[in-house]
């Protein structure tokens, strides 16, 4: 379990996140939506240690995690897969895939977990031997998720996975979110395009400008008439 | 064969042997400059620092009834403590709060710290290094060729392969690459961001150790500025290989060598003496400008669109 209390972030003078709480229980799917600047991205920065906090706290599984070394917090089981992708482009898929497994102690599984990834996105095994900077930005995000999955994680943070994709390529990636909590994995998902999000979620945050203004089951924000006026464009 | 041709292999070789020290030491400057985009400036002081502990340990070394080479590896444990400190203590800190900008003059501010250190202690005259290799020529019909150039050349082979397929296919060396393109993704892989450069520092200074010891077997001097020039010309030849890029600083380092050896033997009488081998440096310096000029990325680099 995930649980974010009073959390607040500034980036020198500039508040970013401004006293959020949330929860994420195992086996859920959490979204947090909300416009540009709300403080999402900042939100998942924070619990993966990539941005220090200013004040409150963030627990996952009984682990501090502000007091955790951001290159250890993969090992308490969380990853995270960025916006933007972030996969290394020099290197090749499978270098790329490799390298989410950096973390784990016994590396005598990788085969298999390449196995596993190539099942989820078989258009990656395929390139496998490509330089991940020379792939399309839905390959890329396939890369970035199949990477996460390689460290074995428990919890996935995912940062806008529907960016820049065509409406085709967002149902396949969302159709695996579905797929991996259905294998027991837990997900912050955190999305611009609310609709989708709300869609698979079974609960979400609304973040404006650094707060949470708005909490409750998908379903219902999904139906919200205030949601759907300011982020579902209905 | 002819006097001419011997003379012309001859020269070669020599070319070989002071680019591969070369691109042993343009490796410590496109390794740092791969992973934290900074042009180590102290980089070639780290040869000055390597030959002054081959100088002081040799004696006691040989005094020891070991070959006078064993001293490499004090050489290479001091230089690999003198690079993590000049990391962990002045380049860190300033990554963290300036910009490239502070962090290249603290580089300068280190490379004069080290070679008026070295003066204050040592000071600024010239020293003799005591004989490292006793190694005989080896003849090839009329051509001789002196022991150390080969092992020279046959060492830094070895070493620059041995890099690449450390980098290529062990797990730090994957990490180093991560690192070296995206820090942020890099820790979320689980990276030690920190330690992944202070190996890299570590072995960048390693290797200016070895390059030392190939320097003085075969100009067996000291003095507090003689990194300075040689690291210059290090850097030259990482630029022309494309800095940041390992094969290319082996090229660009070796490249450099062949000039350097090729224009001293032949510039005088090609131009008929108006250009004598005074100029190989400029001649030197003169390639990293059309270098610049026509393809600012090296022979090996990437387009990045960032240059220092």
């Amino acid at each position: 379990m995930l649980e974010i209390k009073d959390l607040c972030v500034s980036y020198g003078a500039i508040e970013a996140v401004k006293g959020i709480s949330l929860t994420v229980n195992d086996g859920e799917i959490v979204s947090l939506i909300g416009a540009n600047g709300a403080g999402k991205t900042t939100t998942l920065h924070t619990i993966t240690g990539l941005v220090p906090a200013k004040s409150g706290s963030i627990v996952y599984d009984g682990h501090d995690l502000l007091k955790t070394h951001a290159n250890k917090i993969v090992t308490l089981g969380m990853a995270h897969v960025p916006e933007g992708r972030h996969v290394f482009t020099r290197m090749t898929v499978q270098e790329n895939l490799e390298m989410g497994a950096f973390s784990l102690k016994d590396q005598s599984g990788l085969g298999k977990d390449l196995e596993m990834v190539f099942d989820y996105f078989p258009r990656l095994k395929e390139r496998r031997r490509q330089l991940a900077g020379t792939l399309s930005g839905g390959e890329q995000q396939m890369v970035a998720m199949g990477r996460a999955l390689m460290s074995h994680p428990k919890t996935i943070l995912m940062d806008e996975p529907s960016m820049g994709l065509s409406p085709l390529l967002v149902k396949e990636i969302f159709n695996i979110i579905v797929t991996l909590r259905k294998e027991g994995i837990t997900v912050l998902l955190v999305e611009q395009n609310a609709k989708m999000a709300l869609s698979i979620a079974d609960r979400a945050y609304v973040l404006e400008t650094g707060r949470i203004t708005m909490e409750g089951k998908a379903s219902d924000l999904l139906h919200d008439e205030k949601v759907r006026k300011a982020y579902l464009g209905a | 064969m002819t006097d001419q041709i011997i003379m012309f292999i001859s020269q070669l070789f020599s070319g070989l042997k002071i680019g591969s020290v070369y691109a042993l030491v343009a490796l410590g400057y496109t390794m740092v400059y791969g992973i934290i985009r900074l042009i180590n400036f102290a980089h070639g002081d780290f040869i000055m620092v390597g030959a002054y502990v081959l100088m002081l340990t040799i004696p006691a070394i040989v005094a020891a009834g070991l070959p006078a080479w064993v001293a490499i590896v004090p050489a290479v444990l001091v230089c690999v403590a003198v690079g993590i400190i000049v990391e962990k203590a002045a380049y860190k800190p300033v990554r963290e709060k300036g910009n490239s900008m502070t962090a290249l003059i603290t580089a300068i501010a280190m490379s004069l710290l080290l070679e008026n250190g070295a003066q204050a202690i040592f000071g600024a005259d010239f020293q003799t290094v005591p004989t490292i290799f006793h190694l005989p020529s080896i003849a090839f019909g009329k051509l001789k060729l002196p022991g150390d150039t080969l092992l020279t050349i046959v060492l830094g082979l070895i070493i620059m392969i041995g890099l690449q397929l450390f980098v290529k296919f062990t797990k730090q060396g994957k990490a180093m690459r991560a690192v070296s393109e995206d820090k942020e993704a890099a820790v979320l892989m689980g990276i030690n961001v920190n330690s992944t450069i202070a190996l890299t520092f570590a072995i960048g200074s390693g290797l200016a150790a070895v390059a030392s010891l190939m320097y003085c077997a075969a100009y067996p001097q000291v003095s507090p500025m003689m990194g300075a020039m040689l690291g210059l010309k290090a850097f030259v030849a990482a630029v022309l290989g494309g800095i940041g890029s390992i094969p290319g600083a082996m090229i660009g380092g070796i490249a450099i060598g062949l000039v350097e050896s090729l224009t001293k033997a032949y510039i005088g009488t090609i131009t008929g003496g108006v250009i004598t081998s005074a100029f190989s440096d400029a001649i030197v310096f003169a390639i990293l400008i059309v270098v610049l000029l026509v393809k600012p990325s090296g022979i090996m680099g990437k387009n990045e669109g960032e240059k220092v």
